[in-house]
């Protein structure tokens, strides 16, 4: 198992990506409703989910089921 | 489709490489010169490092019917020795009548500091004497603003002609200032560590198609030359034609490359797009 730092070392640049290409999608996603002059999709149930998830991941103190969380966050409720 | 590799460090991959890209629309590719991984400790290693990318690299391209080209320099990280790199120098000139080399880089700052600064004007002053193209390598991750900033002074200070130097590594917050001066950029696409596919399309959208290039990664290190093809992909996928992928993914570096006279591949028009 590796240690804490072992764990930041490795997986540093993973995260840094994928934090990018969130942001990206967000900058593709303004700049499409822009061109079309649609602002539609601003009440769409999956982008919401997206800003919950992305609240979620921001708790400093919290517990280690962030994932299970998101998942459920993104499951069908009923 | 037909595709150009403009960025491409062939001696670190396999003939499977060549292999696989020619079957993917690729028809040349041009190396430049780079960081082994290690740093060199004797300026002839430089020198049959030109002779490889000037002399035999192009045979194992050819066996797959790819043209291939390349760039000689002292890179940015082992710049930071001068007097290996002013040795080194003394024998590049020797390399510009090569009939595959197309200038000098990839050049530039690796940590931006006062050596690596001295070697790159050496390099700028001695393409700028032999009427050779440029291409800059930017820094990595956290180093990158910073090098680009100081990059962009040392070249407005030193009289090239911006419509001659590449600008390599540009990301979404360093495109601005070196397109607004008038330089090429290039996106390098990496699987992790610099500009993604969907990134890369996503600014072409943003800044256009003039005076951009897109590469892929192929280097030692994790990367992946097939990238390249996943962005073409994915701008075709969002609607763009067969004719502006062309000019993006062919002809600009035909445009670019071409100021050299030994570059003679001809930027393709589409005639009938359905």
């Amino acid at each position: 198992m590796l240690k804490a730092n072992e764990v930041l070392d490795k997986d540093f640049l993973d995260a840094r990506c994928m934090l990018l290409e969130i942001a990206a999608f967000f900058d593709r996603l303004d700049a499409a409703a822009q061109r079309d002059g649609d602002d539609t999709v601003a009440g769409d149930q999956r982008l919401k989910q997206i800003h919950q998830a992305l609240q979620l991941l921001t708790e400093q103190e919290t517990t280690p089921d962030r994932v299970e969380r998101l998942l459920h966050l993104f499951s069908d409720k009923d | 489709m037909q595709i150009i590799q403009p960025h491409y460090h062939g001696i670190a991959r396999t003939a499977q490489d060549y292999e696989r890209m020619a079957m993917a629309g690729v028809v040349a590719v041009a190396e430049p010169a780079f960081w082994a991984g290690f740093d060199r400790k004797y300026p002839e290693t430089f020198i049959d490092y030109f002779r490889q990318i000037s002399e035999f690299e192009p045979t194992r391209a050819a066996q797959y019917g790819i043209r291939h080209f390349c760039w000689v320099a002292v890179n940015p990280k082992e710049a930071e020795n001068p007097p290996l790199s002013y040795e080194v120098l003394k024998q590049m000139p020797e390399f510009f009548n090569k009939p595959n080399v197309l200038g000098v880089g990839e050049i530039g700052f690796h940590k931006t500091t006062r050596n690596e600064e001295e070697i790159f004007e050496a390099q700028i002053e001695m393409a700028l004497q032999h009427n050779q193209l440029i291409l800059i390598h930017t820094p990595h991750l956290q180093d990158k603003v910073r090098g680009t900033r100081r990059t962009l002074e040392v070249l407005a200070h030193m009289k090239v002609d911006p419509a001659r130097v590449w600008i390599d590594h540009i990301e979404e917050h360093t495109i601005r200032a070196p397109l607004d001066a008038g330089y090429w950029v290039g996106f390098t696409l990496y699987p992790i560590t610099k500009c993604s596919p969907k990134r890369a399309v996503d600014m072409l959208e943003r800044y256009g198609s003039q005076r951009i290039i897109v590469n892929s990664s192929a280097d030692w290190g994790p990367s992946d030359p097939f990238t390249l093809q996943q962005c073409i992909l994915e701008f075709r996928r969002r609607g763009h034609s067969l004719q502006e992928a062309l000019e993006i993914f062919h002809n600009n570096p035909c445009r670019f490359l071409g100021q050299n006279p030994k570059f003679d591949i001809q930027p393709i028009r589409v005639q009938h797009e359905d």
